[in-house]
């Protein structure tokens, strides 16, 4: 009853999407001011309707009914309660029921921010979200149905996939999801300005906070996703250019771009025709991310299920809003104009060459994502394209990307005048070059990528710190000291700090971290960084629904044990699948990292022990990254172009 | 120098920039693809000698044997028709089995042993490798065809 309750709120929800772009678009282009107040009252039924069929399938899944076939398939009645609720998402139709509630929460939010802004205007972006929201909640009923009834009826589920009971299934696929969906609403704008033929600085000002909102939860997001599977999968590795993760990371760089482009037209009114174009390409992206995370043309944890109807229905979607946003800008930009001129050497010139290497990185992964993918629907044979590639792509371009972020936010608008005496500028880069260049040379193993990368994040500190400097130097009184501190130029600060933390921890972990497997017999002892572990030995250890055997490691320092790790290996009962669970002592310096392998016979086991030099940083990084983000998007005072051009 | 001429120039650079980095990435992608072959490719000698490549199918029942030291472990990765030994140092998957699909990534060493650096086993209990599956696909129907064209 439930079931179909929730099968019902899906389908009145894609009419309220039908009609919310109808009234929308149809009331916004023909200024109809009573169609366009009923925009709301759809955008509420939308939410409605979405949440009451959320809900019916969370109900499903809490109260293991097992006559529902997406329950049976991916639940088990041994299934810890948490983990009852992560199941919901934990399998494609309840991710993309998740991805549509995110949709319809964004469009709630948006009508209710935008509830002050021009009838029209609202009315316009307003239907374009329910355009896009027509595209997802038709592929949920017509592909993807999680309400479908199982007959007959299982005696249990078959139970969800070890990997995904995690307490990071609570946090990352809704996180992640608020930065993907968030996308959609600079488009939505983009679109709605298009339409009308004018992208003003009020569009820039409007999406600025709303990308950057999408930005930060993207960033916390992705880094979670990095983060569970340094601890989950056993391997260690923080980043694997896998394509499901390229599939958000792609995003992810363009939003960076977007939200910098924003920040441009904002503030000085040019920059207008390649901000839409990323806005456009930034929530294309993200569908594309969903088509190859959700199409199932990869194989990987994320892919639940393959159906080439799904994949089909998602390239027909992607086509149609991709190419009926690029025929719009390309019909409309003409009509637009570029906007303010600048300097090549001024700030707008030094943010669009970064806007241009965040979109040149983007599009190098999206050729190492896309390339295997497109040769293998062509026949034309196998391949995959090694972390290598990325990563020799990658490195030069961040590090580009990093030298221009300090010169970039002090530089002169529109035109070359220096900002600080050129003295401090080379003091600040000659400092920076000294201390990497010291850290280089006092540790042994560091390569000329080692040396950069310490650079760079030396030079940004020094960047940031002399800027800091300055704005302390000027009189100023503490109220309007606390608000720029917490506004957004506080919050780029933060977020500029997090990119250096976050590069000294790559730079660190990938040049000093250090990986060893090996056998220990009970009794034997190994060396780690400055501790040894000792294999005590095995015990065994149930869990609610598996079972696992238990290493003891102590961690030994001068003798003294400082702490004891146990790793385990875990086999559950459900589905009969073995699962590595890591032990990590963990600290801001280093961690150490233990994974539990295969009984190798003599009572002996394999081990996977990983020393890893400061790689916290790189989450630390990304949290104060998104923070940033946060703390600069929830400022409303901005300066003017009217104020700026003075 | 006019705001014109700035433009020109700083449109120049940016062209050199994005073609240099074009030139870069082309050519770091052309060197880091890796290439997957069945054990029948293999056994054909179509796999290069001198390049990492990717080889993948079912582990054969009993051939995964275990040195008495170290974690140096051999096994044979079949499609159905054909055979390859792989040597491997290291912790094996979660989900490494006998009669499993696996896919090892890795060279030839010159005395027909496939030396992997990198073992990939499937993610749950329902799932294959693509490229393990594949493996299999084709090897099922060339065997076909080879029966099918004798007399």
């Amino acid at each position: 009853m439930i079931a179909e309750l929730g099968h019902l709120a899906l389908a009145v929800a894609l009419a309220a999407s039908v009609a919310l772009a109808l009234l929308g678009l149809g009331g916004g282009a023909w200024q109809q001011a009573g169609v366009m107040r009923q925009v709301s009252n759809m955008v509420a039924l939308q939410m409605a309707a979405v949440t009451l069929a959320f809900g019916a399938l969370t109900w499903a899944f809490v109260a293991t009914d097992f006559s529902v076939a997406l329950v049976a398939g991916y639940a088990h009645s041994a299934l810890p309660m948490t983990y009852r609720f992560t199941a919901v998402w934990g399998n494609h139709e309840g991710s993309m029921l998740l991805w549509v509630w995110v949709l319809a929460g964004w469009t709630s939010a948006l009508a209710w921010r935008m509830r002050g802004a021009d009838a029209a205007q609202r009315a316009r972006v307003l239907g374009v979200m329910g355009l896009i929201g027509i595209g997802f909640l038709a592929f949920l009923l017509f592909t993807s149905n999680p309400f479908l009834r199982a007959w007959p009826v299982p005696a249990d589920g078959q139970g969800m996939n070890p990997l995904l009971q995690d307490p990071g299934m609570i946090w990352h696929p809704p996180l992640l999801y608020m930065g993907y969906v968030g996308l959609v609403v600079a488009f939505a704008y983009t679109v709605a300005g298009l339409l009308q033929g004018r992208l003003d600085a009020a569009w820039a000002r409007a999406i600025r906070p709303w990308t950057l909102v999408a930005w930060a939860f993207l960033t916390v997001g992705i880094a979670l996703g990095s983060f569970w599977a340094y601890y989950e999968l056993g391997w260690g590795g923080w980043w694997f250019w896998d394509p499901v993760e390229n599939a958000s990371f792609m995003p992810w760089l363009v939003a960076t771009a977007l939200l910098h482009s924003a920040a441009m037209a904002d503030a000085r009114g040019s920059f207008r025709l390649w901000t839409a174009l990323l806005a456009l390409l930034g929530f294309a992206l993200a569908l594309l991310g969903t088509f190859i995370v959700r199409s199932g043309v990869l194989s990987s944890v994320h892919a639940f299920a393959s159906d080439p109807g799904r994949g089909l229905f998602i390239l027909l979607f992607l086509v149609l809003v991709v190419g009926g946003a690029l025929a719009l800008y390309a019909w409309r930009a003409p009509a637009v104009g570029a906007g303010a001129s600048f300097q090549g050497w001024s700030r707008e010139g030094l943010l669009f060459g970064q806007t241009l290497l965040l979109m040149v990185a983007a599009a190098s992964v999206l050729l190492g994502t896309l390339y295997p993918m497109l040769l293998d629907a062509l026949g034309l044979g196998k391949l995959s394209v090694g972390p290598p590639y990325f990563e020799a792509v990658f490195a030069p371009l961040m590090l580009l990307v990093m030298a221009l972020m300090v010169p970039g936010p002090v530089l002169a608008w529109r035109r070359a005048v220096w900002a600080w005496p050129s003295r401090g500028w080379l003091g600040a880069a000659a400092l920076a070059l000294a201390l990497a260049s010291a850290v280089a040379w006092w540790v042994p193993g560091a390569s000329w990528a080692t040396w950069a990368g310490l650079a760079m994040a030396a030079w940004v500190v020094l960047g940031v710190a002399r800027h800091v400097l300055q704005w302390l130097s000027q009189p100023l009184p503490r109220a309007v000291r606390w608000r720029t501190l917490r506004g957004a130029k506080g919050g780029m600060w933060l977020a500029h700090l997090g990119v250096a933390v976050f590069a000294i921890g790559v730079a660190v972990v990938s040049t000093w971290g250090h990986e060893q497997d090996l056998r220990l017999r009970p009794g034997e002892e190994m060396a780690v960084g400055d501790v040894r572990l000792r294999f005590d030995g095995i015990t065994m250890a149930p869990g609610p629904n598996y079972f696992a055997i238990r290493a003891s490691l102590p961690m030994l320092k001068n003798g003294q044990t400082l702490t004891t790790l146990h790793p385990e290996r875990r086999l559950y009962l459900a589905n009969g699948q073995t699962m590595t669970e890591v032990a990590i002592d963990r600290s801001l310096w280093r961690d150490v990292y233990v994974a539990l392998g295969e009984s190798v016979g003599n009572d002996a086991f394999a081990f996977r022990v990983h020393h890893k030099p400061l790689v916290n940083w790189i989450w630390l990084g990304c949290l104060m990254m998104a923070l940033g983000g946060l703390m600069a998007a929830v400022d409303r005072r901005r300066v003017g172009p009217a104020e700026g051009a003075a | 120098m006019t705001a014109r001429q700035w433009r020109l120039l700083w449109l120049a650079a940016a062209v050199l920039a994005v073609g240099a980095a074009t030139t870069l990435v082309l050519r770091a992608f052309e060197s880091n693809l890796v290439f997957f072959y069945s054990p029948t490719q293999v056994a054909a000698h179509e796999a290069p000698t001198a390049r990492a490549f990717r080889v993948g199918g079912l582990v054969q029942q009993g051939s995964v044997q275990r040195a008495s030291s170290g974690l140096t472990v051999n096994f044979v990765v079949t499609d159905g028709a054909h055979q390859v030994p792989v040597r491997y140092t290291g912790m094996l998957p979660d989900l490494f089995r006998e009669g499993k699909g696996v896919v090892a990534q890795g060279r030839l060493d010159g005395s027909g042993w496939f030396v992997a650096q990198q073992v990939l086993a499937k993610h749950d209990e329902n799932y294959m490798p693509p490229e393990a599956a594949a493996a299999l696909q084709a090897a099922r129907t060339g065997a076909a065809t080879q029966v099918a064209s004798q007399p």
